[in-house]
């Protein structure tokens, strides 16, 4: 048997014995991607709405119906005053009110326009916006439907809905997530897992065995990485298998040019774990820097959740050091918008130049002796 | 022929330190033992011998590999045992063996007649996880995994230290007949008995060596009649002693308390009447042949 074969047969042995590491490996992928598909959510059901309508005639009976038959909204009926309507807020009985000018109807037939306040829970803004807009597109359609033949539609309108609806039609927001979770896992398999897995050897003294051994460093180094390269291949395809069945996620461009950018990807992760490895001491420190240093910026600087765009200048200054904003960027230009390599050549060339700086710094860095 | 030398070696850390011009010349085929408390620096220096660390000042060859030049080559004529139990504790005793086996480029059956006397005593446990295994058993195996590759110097870093007597004293049979095999052994050792049982020791303290002989010569060397005096009272005992205006040297030994006179001559019926006049009726005093560890104490001061 081979140096080399023994190391890789002895990682494995390590991998397998180690449930909680296995655990890690191959539960977690599964658990985030639930829970970002099911439990995290940033479109909205459901949505308990309340009426204050001193008009109460057809044209006002249209749009209530119009809003309860909309699958985001049930309506939980007619109130008499606005005190009835904070009390209801404040109980939870509705997340959203809307309120009829007392001669709604009348000012809409004779003057074309007439005034609703919506008045939403903004708790939290995210949902609050979104039952804001969901209501401004069932209004509107009203309104269309009422003045067609007078008043041609408003012409904005079109514009910010159909571009939003081009790639996510429902707006769902797992299409959102399953690329920045396939990051994630990356980062976490792979740098995380490869930088804990080194300085396991260094903290419990068999590192010192292993440089007092033939094994050259780089062998020891793609014997810790290999295995960890193979598990992270694997857990993406686990995503993407799971994505397309469960949540019926789309691949819409090339899936070799999608796996051939991940496994570019894992290849930057793991030169980050061999770094993080040789500059700390023990597996907490690892952990720490891992956890801080890579999956911190690789949620919140990488454009999984927070648009890039919307930061201060000095955070998307950062974004760019942050490897997941390129690959981001690139998997959902493959996964949403099916397009090929000639529209992100450029993060490719990036995400495999910080991969290359990343490898020679994680190789130069590795010591060959203790201190 | 010199298999180890070691030429002034020194090395810090920080402030300490930890080795300070290190001489020594260890012969081929010999079974050599560096002797001295904890914080001495006997494991810098095996660290240094072993390639893992870089000496600031002087120079060391094994085999005629330089430490730090042939490090490479280095690594794979000799055998290390660090201090610190370092195998791989969720590998079973046999795939430990054939990892190391296969990282030297080697199969345990090509050298299982090296390992056999040590190995036989972990064929029960073969398939048992590293991690399970007895303190004696670990140092076992550790042994036989540092000697797969037919090593030919083995650097043993404090192998018995943490094991119980009976494995102790198998461990040092086990050396012995690896001695026969012409394998050069270095041990270190806290353990002033173990002496005895090396070739050669070297006594070190703060980093310095205070002898290097024989262990029959050191204990010859030592220039006084020593008495061993015993009294359930210990403590006082000492102080008592110390307060004898003969004294030269009191120190615990065990049991006991050794004492040396100042005297060229010592008297031990004058002695004990002298204690048995500071109230220890149950005092016994008689003469021993002088030990390393009383050459140890009497160099350190």
């Amino acid at each position: 048997m081979g140096s080399f074969r023994g190391f890789i047969v002895k990682e494995f042995h390590h991998i397998f014995r180690d449930y909680r590491t296995l655990v890690i490996l191959f539960g977690m992928p599964v658990i985030q991607l639930i829970l970002f598909g099911y439990a995290i959510r940033n479109e909205v059901s459901d949505i308990q709405v309340g009426f204050l309508d001193p008009v109460r005639d057809e044209l006002t009976m249209d749009l209530k119906t119009r809003i309860d038959a909309s699958s985001y909204f049930i309506s939980k009926g007619d109130y008499d005053t606005l005190d009835d309507i904070e009390r209801a807020f404040q109980d939870g009985t509705i997340r959203e009110a809307v309120v009829f000018e007392p001669d709604f109807s009348h000012k809409l037939r004779h003057d074309g326009s007439a005034s609703l306040s919506v008045i939403a829970d903004g708790t939290n803004p995210n949902i609050a916006n979104t039952m804001n807009a969901y209501t401004l597109v069932i209004v509107r359609d009203f309104q269309r439907d009422l003045l067609a033949d007078d008043t041609p539609a408003p012409a904005e309108r079109g514009i910010v809905i159909d571009s939003r609806m081009r790639f996510n039609p429902e707006l769902k927001s797992i299409f959102l997530f399953v690329p920045g979770l396939i990051a994630l896992i990356l980062m976490l398999v792979s740098a995380l897992m490869t930088s804990i897995t080194i300085t396991r050897e260094k903290e419990l003294g068999t590192m010192e065995i292993l440089l007092v051994s033939p094994l050259k460093p780089i062998q020891i180094i793609v014997g810790k990485v290999l295995p960890y390269f193979l598990l992270s291949f694997i857990n993406v395809s686990t995503i993407l298998v799971l994505a397309r069945l469960v949540f019926h996620i789309p691949i819409r461009g090339s899936v070799l040019l999608l796996l051939a950018e991940c496994l570019l990807f894992i290849l930057c992760a793991l030169s980050l774990g061999i770094l993080i490895s040789a500059k700390s001491k023990t597996q907490q420190t690892a952990t720490m820097i891992s956890l801080s240093g890579l999956l911190l910026p690789t949620i919140i600087l990488s454009g999984f959740i927070f648009p890039i765009d919307s930061m201060p200048k000095i955070l998307q200054v950062i974004s760019h050091i942050v490897p997941a904003k390129w690959f981001l960027i690139i998997i959902r230009g493959i996964m949403l918008k099916g397009v090929g390599f000639e529209y992100f050549w450029k993060e490719t060339l990036i995400l495999a130049f910080m991969t290359a700086v990343l490898m020679t710094a994680s190789i130069r860095s590795f010591k060959i002796r203790l201190d | 022929m010199n298999s180890v030398i070691m030429d002034n070696i020194a090395r810090s850390y920080g402030d300490v330190r930890a080795l300070d011009g290190i001489s020594v010349q260890i012969n081929g085929g010999e079974l050599f033992g560096f002797i001295g408390p904890d914080g001495a620096g006997k494991t810098t220096l095996f660290r240094i011998l072993t390639s893992l660390l870089l000496p600031d000042s002087g120079s060391a060859t094994v085999d005629g590999l330089d430490v730090v030049d042939d490090y490479r080559k280095l690594r794979r004529a000799i055998g290390y045992m660090p201090g610190r139990f370092s195998l791989y504790q969720d590998l079973t005793v046999e795939e430990n063996l054939q990892f190391f086996a296969s990282v030297f480029g080697t199969t345990v059956d090509a050298n299982y007649e090296l390992i056999r006397s040590v190995f036989q005593y972990l064929e029960p446990f073969r398939h048992r996880r590293a991690g399970q295994l007895s303190g004696g058993m670990k140092q076992k195996l550790a042994l036989s995994c540092a000697l797969i590759h037919r090593p030919s110097v083995l650097f043993l870093d404090e192998p018995t230290t943490g094991v119980d007597a009976v494995s102790r004293k198998e461990f040092w049979e086990m050396l012995e007949e690896l001695k026969a095999e012409g394998i050069t052994i270095v041990v270190s050792t806290p353990y002033m008995d173990e002496a005895s049982l090396c070739d050669r020791v070297a006594l070190i303290q703060d980093g310095r060596l205070l002898t290097v002989d024989t262990p029959t010569r050191i204990e010859k060397s030592f220039p006084k009649p020593i008495l061993s005096v015993r009294s359930a009272r210990k403590y006082e005992l000492i102080k008592a002693l110390r307060a004898y205006p003969f004294s030269s040297s009191v120190y615990a030994f065990g049991e006991s308390a050794h004492y040396t006179d100042s005297r060229s001559s010592v008297d031990a019926v004058e002695l004990q009447s002298y204690l048995r006049d500071q109230g220890f009726t149950d005092v016994t005093v008689a003469q021993v042949d002088p030990g390393i560890e009383d050459v140890f104490m009497a160099l350190m001061t």
